[in-house]
This record gives structure tokens, sequence and C-alpha cells, in this order.
């Protein structure tokens, strides 16, 4: 048998019908996951049709996008608009389809790529998929997981199943160690500085070496988040003692005996030694240091106590600058911040929570910035809240929400001001992302802290040297 | 869907590369129960003032872009977001096909199970048309080519299954219904 590579293990275990020069291969799919966004429009083609969601079972729905992270606004009224009738959409579409729901008032409630681990519905080996190209982030545990369109929403609640073509294979090898106060999000910034926005295209990108070995679940869940913002639709990490670590006891992960059996099952799933990637790429960890974006794509990154880079004479380079408002050659250190956001499915678990508040303890929130943290889930905020963490956030004046999308793309509400900048732990820093001429620079948990202490972009490593 | 043989048309040039899906459709938009409707809401940031007025200076603006239903833009188009209401946008506002160097994945895939044809061509083809904008080109999907008024012909790749369906005007789902006895039996295999 010749040697392969762990997306092609997981990708031949799920084959129904093998591609033809006449179609694609059929997948059958593991675990569809559902929020109000991208689904009612699939739920509308069932119901013309007169089709069940078929398997149900295999089905778990969550609002997530528009959701207010107001307590107040959350379960007493949601605003009156649009956004509340997806939501309740959502909510009368699963019922009358029977699909599981974890609703508004739900404490299990959350964005939808945060609670899928939580409850141990992403497991290895599973093809996953989600109208949401952050399905990627499920692939931390070994998952084939990536992101589709509504069209194929529908084709998933109504088979089980997707058309799909082979992606192509790309290793990022990540040797070394992270230097003290380099977190996941600088190593995947600086990987999608290095292979560029469409550096992944038509690849599935497997993360491997011992700096990705080190990383707890919540850190490589960060890596394989945004995999898709360098075009790469899933990111893979081979599971391992640390992953079957964060597994054991959650809610829909097997017991007992099923438990070992799984666990057999799980241990080979790992890319043969002599399997061959299409590309293959080299990171140094050790050479890594805090990333921040300055531009209006995630390629667009620099060290946070880098500079600009020149103009190259590419229009759309000039145009972003334009936007951001900022001058090619000059450093972001001092650049005031307005907003600083800490959440998003990149960026808002337990760990995320943890560096936050060990950076703010006993520190202030500048006056002239204001400071957003949004858990990813319920269940985190209340893990968080168990530890004391909600005290330290309030205590340095920053607002504690309930969990959702929220100001990451600005749907519930949320929203950055025209022309304000954010430093955000989201993953996207397009035009308009955060709101309507919001300028956002993307960087780590830690980043975001250091900015919301300063009031303006600033080096963690200096300022929580002590 | 509606069934595409081949179709003329001058051309609408949007050069910048890594255009992503939060321009071509705003996710404040994305509240939307509906497939249509999208395209007043298309490149939403860059068509209107903050005032809510036309931007006269954007392209999609101004007379040239008038009857036009194929863009050309910037390499890797339509990346960031899975959002169908990119390809939905693009539709409701007229548009047919894109042509660039290359296409972001899910995008792609989105457009074609839609109607709206994803062309890839080489980087000295594409630049003939960045250089010509309003050149008139014909797309005929039959023989997967699209030709320009100022000459030269490329021929474009469509995998075979999703030509099928474009050509024939049916969408992917009943083939896999087709396949429903495979899919059982698979799922037994599997418990």
């Amino acid at each position: 048998m010749s040697a392969k590579t762990l997306y092609e293990k997981i990708w031949e275990q799920h084959i129904v019908v093998e591609a033809t020069d006449d179609h694609p291969a059929v997948l059958y799919v593991d675990l569809h996951l559902i929020h109000e966004v991208t689904s009612p429009q699939a739920f509308s083609m069932l119901r013309e049709r007169g089709l069940p969601v078929r398997r149900p079972d295999l089905t778990l729905a969550t609002p997530d996008h528009s959701t207010p992270t107001k307590a107040e606004l959350l379960y007493a009224e949601i605003p009156a608009g649009p956004a509340r009738e997806q939501i309740y959409t959502l909510l009368a579409n699963c019922e009358e389809f029977g699909v599981p729901i974890y609703d508004l008032k739900s404490p299990m409630r959350g964005i939808v790529h945060v609670i899928g681990p939580e409850v141990g519905a992403t497991q290895p080996g599973k093809t996953i998929v989600c109208g949401d190209s952050h399905t990627s982030t499920h692939g931390a545990f070994g998952a084939l997981a990536f992101g589709i369109g509504t069209t194929e929403v529908g084709h998933v609640f109504a088979t089980q199943t997707l058309l799909q073509s082979r992606s192509k294979t790309m290793q990022v090898n990540v040797k070394g160690e992270l230097p003290p106060g380099v977190t996941a999000k600088d190593l995947i910034l600086a990987i999608i500085g290095k292979i560029g926005v469409s550096g992944g295209t038509g690849h599935v990108i497997e993360y491997r070496g011992e700096a990705i070995r080190a990383l707890n679940m919540d850190e490589r869940m960060t890596v394989c988040n945004m995999s898709i913002e360098a075009g790469a639709r899933a990111g893979l990490i081979a599971p391992d003692e640390t992953t079957f670590n964060y597994l054991q006891g959650r809610a829909l992960v097997p017991q007992g005996a099923e438990w070992h059996a799984a666990l057999e099952r799980w241990k080979e799933l790992r890319t043969d030694e002599e399997a061959n990637f299409d590309k293959s790429v080299d990171i140094d960890a050790t050479q890594l240091v805090p990333m921040i974006t300055y531009g209006t794509n995630p390629g667009m990154v620099m060290p946070v106590d880098g500079h600009v880079p020149a103009l190259t004479g590419d229009k759309a380079y000039e145009q972003a600058l334009t936007y951001m408002d900022l001058k090619p050659e000059q450093s972001l250190l001092g650049q005031k911040v307005d907003v600083v956001f800490v959440g998003s499915c990149t960026n808002s678990r337990i760990s995320d929570l943890r560096a936050v508040a060990t950076a703010l303890k006993g520190r202030k929130v500048a006056s002239n910035t204001q400071m957003l943290i949004v858990p990813g889930s319920q269940a985190t905020k209340h893990e968080a809240e168990a530890e004391g963490l909600d005290t330290i956030f309030i205590a340095a004046g920053a607002q504690w929400r309930e969990s959702g999308c929220s100001m990451c793309l600005g749907m519930n509400g949320d929203n950055v001001g025209r022309g304000e900048y954010s430093v955000s732990t989201s993953n996207r820093n397009f035009e308009g992302r955060q709101g309507v001429g919001a300028r956002t620079l993307l960087a780590s948990p830690v980043t975001a802290a250091a900015a919301a202490v300063e009031g303006c972009v600033a080096d963690p490593r200096v300022v929580f040297a002590d | 869907m509606q069934v595409i043989t081949s179709f003329q048309s001058r051309t609408v040039v949007m050069s910048n590369s890594d255009i992503d899906t939060d321009q071509i459709i705003p996710a404040r938009f994305l509240t939307t129960t509906e497939r249509t409707g999208l395209g007043k809401h298309l490149f939403s940031e860059w068509r209107y003032n903050a005032d809510g007025t036309n931007n006269d200076a954007f392209i999609l603006n101004t007379q040239e872009a008038e009857g036009c239903f194929v863009l050309v833009a910037g390499d890797n188009f339509g990346c960031g977001s899975s959002r169908e209401h990119a390809p939905w946008s693009l539709i409701d506002f007229g548009f047919r096909a894109v042509i660039s160097t290359s296409m972001a994945d899910i995008f792609r895939s989105n457009a074609l199970k839609n109607g709206l044809l994803p062309i890839v061509v080489s980087e000295e083809f594409h630049k003939n048309l960045l250089n010509n904008p309003g050149v008139k080109v014909t797309i005929d999907l039959e023989q997967c080519s699209v030709s320009v008024a100022n000459g030269g012909t490329e021929n474009f790749a469509i995998n075979n299954f999703s030509h099928y369906c474009l050509m024939n005007g049916v969408d992917e789902l009943g083939f896999l219904q087709q396949h429903l006895p495979q899919i059982e039996k698979f799922e037994r295999r599997d418990a």
C-alpha cells in the first residue's frame, strides 16, 4: 500500500462513489453544523421539493452570527429587524425538520466552531462541513473540515453527501519552539504572510512539526481556523495525546469500551513517513515575533514593531493604505486605537481569555479605548466566570458580553465606527468587515490586551515585560 | 437553473487583486432569507458614498458598465467567506461570468452552482483584458472558450460534471439523490 497523507486517509474513508471523468467523488459528511445566516435558503429548497433533512442526528444548529451580545437584548427582546427574523427562521426550521439546536437560551449555545469541539461533536477522522468558511477550525482535531455554500448545505441536508474533487496537499512544517510572548495567532499570521492569501488555494494544509505538537487544542484551533485566510479550504493537525486528553469525557464523545476503540482508530490518523505533499513550506518558530496586520487582507501582516512596507506600484496596495489611513514605511507603535475586540472563532476560547486576564490584571483599559471581550460560547463564559476572569476584565474597564460572532463581522450591532481603528483578535481585516469604514488591525489576544492598556498599538513584550 | 451555451458582452474591469467576499456583499446584507434581491448591495462599500448616494467614480456606476455582464477582475477573486450571497448578488446585478487569473475555491464552487461562470485565464490573456476595458468578449460554454474582439481566444477549464449541469440547466442534487442506495450502503458499513 502506498504511503498516504492524513488528508488522503480521511478522504478515502469517506468516499461513497469514486470520482470518474464524468463526475467528482461523492463524499460522506459525518457532521453538519448550521447557523442562521447560510441555512434559510437551503431549508426553503427542501420545502420546495418536499424533502426531509435526511440525517438530523448528524446535524447540529445554533444561532451565532446575528445574536446580540448584550444580555438584556439576547434574553429579553432581540431588536426587531431582519437579523431577528433570520434567527427565528432558524429556530422554526429546526423545529420543522427535527434538527437539534442549541437555541438562544441554551447554556451550550455559542459560535458554531467553538461549541462543536466543546461538546465533543468534533472528533478525529470525521468529515465536518458548515456553511461557513471558518469550518477549517475543526481540522485541529484531525477532522477534514471545510466551509461550503448554501446550495451544498441543501445537498448535505438532503443526502448527507457532497460532490467534491480531491484537493492538493500542502505541509507547513513549523520547527523549533515559539519564543515567550509569541502565540499561535502570531504563528498563523506569519504563515499567511509567508504563503500569501491565495498560497493555499486548491490545497488542504497539514500543520506539522514540534511547534505544532507543543500547542494546546485552543491554539491548534486558532491555527487551523485561519487556513482559509491563506486560501486553503481546510487545515489539519494529526491527533495526538493532547487531542485525546481534550476530548475524553466530553458529552458527545464515545465512552467506555467505545472510547478505547475510537482511540485505536484515531491513532492511525497521521501522515505516513514516506507520503508526499504537493507543496511544502518550512517555518522556523524560534524566529517568530508578535504580528499585526496593517492592510485590508490578512496577508498584509508584519511584526508589531515593524514598519509598513513601501509602495510597490500595486494599485490595490495603495488603496489598502488609503483605506487604513496609514503611510508607507511608518511604524504602527503608538497608533491610536479606538476599539479592542477579543473574540471570534479564532480567539475566544478559555486559553485566550486567560491570557487576556493575565495581561489585564491590575491594569486599566486606556480612556480613549473601548474594549469588548466576547467569549466564544456560553460554556466558555461560565468557565471564565468560575475562574474569576470576568472580575478582572470588568475591573480593568472592559465590557464582558454574552457569546457570539459579534464584532468579527458586525452583523449583530457590535460595530467599529467609520474611520476608527480596531485591534481585533478575529480573522479578517477586509474593508468594512467590522463596520462601514472600520479599520481593523488583526493581532493575538495578548497584543490586543497591550493595545487596550496603552490606548494604542504596543508591543506586548514591552508592555507586559514584568 | 438557466441553460447556458454562449453569449457575448462587453467587459467591466476591476483590476484589484484579492477582491474579497466582504467587498462583493458586506455581511450586514446577509440577514436575508432569500436568494434574490441582493444586486442592489453588490460592492456596496465602493458603489455608494457614506450618505447613500452613488459614488460616480466607481466603475459600476459609469456609463461604460451599462449592459456589461462579464466582470474582469484581479487575481484571487472571491477570497474570504463561504457566503453564496456573493455569486447571488453578482447574478442579481446582471453578471454572467467573472474572468480572472485565479479564484477562491469556495467562491468558484458556489458560482458554478448558480450559473455564474468562473473563468480562469492565463496572465497574458488576462493582461489584454485588463488593458482593454469594455472590449467585447464571446464566451462559448460548449467549447469552453473565451474570445476577445481585438483578437485572441483561450480555452478555460470547467470540470465535466459542472459543464454538463450548466449546459443542461440541471442541478447537482438530482445526481446525489440517484446514489441514495450507495449512501445507505455506506452508512451500514459505517455502523
